[in-house]
């Protein structure tokens, strides 16, 4: 579904990226670790389309299709989502609305009519129960004035409403408390399908006891410097990241 | 023979056609005095510092059309609020147009200035408000000359109009360019609820400039709101001067939607001239090209215990200018006074201009006044999170442009107009969604 190769990008000149190899087949779950600094971030918001980063060498390929000259808005209608680390507060505008808009000019850009009303709500209220998420929740403005974990309960709630083919989880357990954690978890793994795939991006091991990776990726460095099972994101939970560090520059 | 020579030359040929008693005729030429002897106002006036008139007084305006024009509701059904039931008083050209108004003298006046000017059933009302609001500004003093027509709305007191008011003037480009100087007068007595949705829309793109005189009376405990649409063609400029005299307990509110003409000055005065007055001003500009959009704002707290909420949010596109001054004057006695203003803009061009200026002068010890003027950029960090869920760029703009304005549409009572402005909104910026926000 994925396939990165040897992806180097830097933003403002900076390198950041300096050589990502990395394939992600569908029904997979991988989880890429790493200390901070080690552009976990930049990968998540270089493969969602940010602007600001420059690919300067190496592909990026989505179902077969080079998706390096793809604005974000279209590689969220082929199917990536990511779900930010800091959601964006949007003052004025409905989570409800919001939703709306996206997933209309997503089946706009497919050649598809707009989701009958009736439909959305369905939808809406299908989804928001799945998250545990308050009716009254989706008529607040976007973001503005939630509290951490409920930024990140609507980022799922999003990923679920649009129902992407690759989701990315950019340190989406940060500022959750243990409810939360489970709460969206559990709305990752219902989402979880043998088609699609999920790439988490985390700092620490606890996410990944909820949401299981068949494949752990340690990026250090702009590199993805190990990988392996799920265990050994449980020997990087124990052992910290300085003996990676003393590996790679061994 | 520059404009000013030829509006005085004119009024010697309009003043002998006039049938007007003593009082109108004195005030005719005061009024005119007082602009011949300050001539149009230019940039060394603090007021106009941001604001030149130049190019648009150098046309060769015609003062009076030399013939009565029709249009067809048809063509022009557009220009209306047209799902609601109403009032209009519609002009063309300057000339009423009694086929596209529906006017009443049932229980209450909603009709034409010229007939109040002239018929002595008025004269009492005309004695009593006629330029008592207005000031002797150059540019209301030449509408003050020059005034003839206009709508008259008089709401006596307790009662509620039901049906809003429609004040449209049409422009058609039958001649080169013209000048129009309509005037109106609103008088809403105690206890009277009244809705007013003014218009000024040219036809073609002929050259239009309009010098506008409005003066609104809001008697004890009456509610007036006032809706001004500014979306005319890009060769239509408007010089809108309005002045509102609140008495005790009144509420008075005023949005201005500016998003078209070439030029628009809005003068808006707010007099608070007993206790517990409650005045709101508030206005969305969104304009591009070469427009320019100047608000400029008082808000006179004169008594005691009295509020004004001050809103206007701005959005710049190409090579255009906006500016908003805001005076906020609040007198020795007027204590309690709770004055709110806020002007906020945003730059989407690097060639687009915000000139923006709070003015407060307090004299009162025991007030609460707050200001706040912001000028920015959108969010990009706010795009890239809506475009990565799909909504195309021009969408997302479009989509955080409206949430910027959003404040200002809410307190709109008229569901239609809300309607409407997020029609002209979409349109204005290109896009295709529904803002149901």
């Amino acid at each position: 579904m994925l396939k990165i190769e040897n992806l180097h990008a830097s933003v403002d000149d900076k390198s950041i990226l300096k050589g990502i190899n990395l394939e992600i087949k569908a029904g997979e779950v991988h989880a890429i670790m790493g200390p901070n600094g080690s552009g976990k971030s930049t990968l998540a918001s270089v493969v969602a389309g940010k602007e600001e980063y420059e690919v300067t060498k190496g592909s990026i390929i989505f179902n077969g299709e080079d998706i390096e000259d793809l604005a974000a808005e279209e590689r969220a209608h082929k199917g990536i989502f990511l779900s930010f680390q800091y959601p964006v507060e949007i003052p004025g505008v409905s989570v409800t609305n919001f939703m709306k808009t996206a997933i209309n000019e997503t089946r706009k850009a497919k050649g598809l009519e707009e989701m009958p009303a009736k439909d959305m709500l369905k939808l809406i209220r299908e989804k928001s129960e799945l998250l545990e998420i308050d009716r009254k929740f989706l008529s607040r403005s976007l973001n503005e004035g939630f509290s951490g974990g409920e930024k990140k309960r609507n980022e799922i709630f999003q990923m679920a409403m649009l129902e992407p083919q690759l989701a990315i989880l950019d340190e989406t357990d940060s500022g959750l408390d243990i409810d939360a954690l489970r709460i969206v978890a559990n709305g990752v793994n219902k989402l979880k399908s043998k088609d699609n795939a999920v790439l988490v991006i985390t700092h620490y091991q606890r996410l990944l006891d909820y949401i299981v990776p068949d494949f752990v990726h340690v990026l250090y460095n702009g590199r993805i410097v190990k990988s392996g099972g799920k265990e050994l994101a449980h020997e990087l939970e124990e052992k910290g990241y300085d003996w990676i560090k003393e590996e790679v520059n061994a | 023979m520059d404009l000013k020579e030829k509006l005085l030359s004119s009024f010697l040929v309009f003043e002998n056609q006039l049938d007007d008693d003593a009082y109108l005729n004195d005030l005719r030429n005061d009024a005119i005095k007082t602009f011949e002897e300050k001539g149009f106002p230019s940039k060394k006036e603090e007021a106009w510092k941001y604001t030149s008139l130049n190019s648009i007084l150098k046309e060769d305006y015609s003062i009076f059309p030399k013939q009565e024009n029709s249009i067809e509701f048809s063509d022009v059904k557009k220009y209306f609020i047209h799902d609601i039931d109403s009032y209009k008083i519609v002009f063309i050209d300057g000339k009423y147009s009694s086929h596209l108004s529906q006017t009443t003298h049932d229980g209450m006046d909603i009709c034409l200035m010229s007939a109040a000017m002239s018929k002595p059933k008025y004269r009492l009302v005309i004695e009593n408000y006629f330029n008592k609001a207005a000031t002797k500004d150059s540019l209301s003093s030449l509408n003050t000359a020059f005034s003839s027509e206009g709508a008259y709305i008089h709401i006596p007191k307790n009662k509620m109009v039901a049906k809003p008011i429609q004040i449209i003037h049409f422009s058609t480009g039958n001649e080169s360019a013209i000048m129009l100087q309509p005037r109106n007068l609103v008088v809403v007595d105690e206890n009277s609820h009244v809705q007013i949705i003014e218009r000024h829309q040219s036809l073609t793109d002929n050259a239009v400039l309009t010098n506008s005189v409005t003066e609104i009376f809001a008697n004890k405990r009456a509610i007036v709101d006032y809706y001004k649409i500014q979306n005319d063609t890009l060769n239509a400029s408007l010089i809108d001067n309005t002045f509102i005299n609140q008495q005790r307990e009144s509420v008075a509110s005023v949005h201005t939607f500016s998003f078209g003409g070439k030029l628009v000055r809005n003068n808006l005065n707010f007099y608070q001239k007993g206790e517990r007055i409650d005045s709101t001003l508030k206005g969305i500009t969104i304009i591009g090209e070469k427009q320019h959009v100047d608000h400029n704002t008082l808000v006179h707290h004169i008594e005691p215990n009295c509020e004004s909420h001050q809103d206007y949010k701005g959005i710049f596109g190409e090579n255009s200018t906006g500016v908003f001054n805001g005076k906020i004057i609040v007198n020795k006695e007027a204590q309690k006074t709770n004055a709110f203003q806020a002007n906020n803009n945003i730059l989407i061009s690097d060639k687009a201009t915000i000139n923006t200026k709070p003015q407060l002068e307090i004299f009162a010890d025991d007030v609460k006044c707050s200001h706040g003027c912001t000028i920015g950029q959108l969010d990009e960090s706010a795009m890239f999170y809506m475009r990565s869920r799909g909504i195309p760029e021009k969408e997302a703009k479009a989509l955080l442009m409206y949430a910027f304005s959003n404040n200002v549409l809410s307190s709109v009572k008229i569901p239609e107009i809300k309607q409407r402005i997020t029609k002209i909104i979409a349109n204005k910026l290109g896009v295709n969604i529904g803002f149901d926000l």
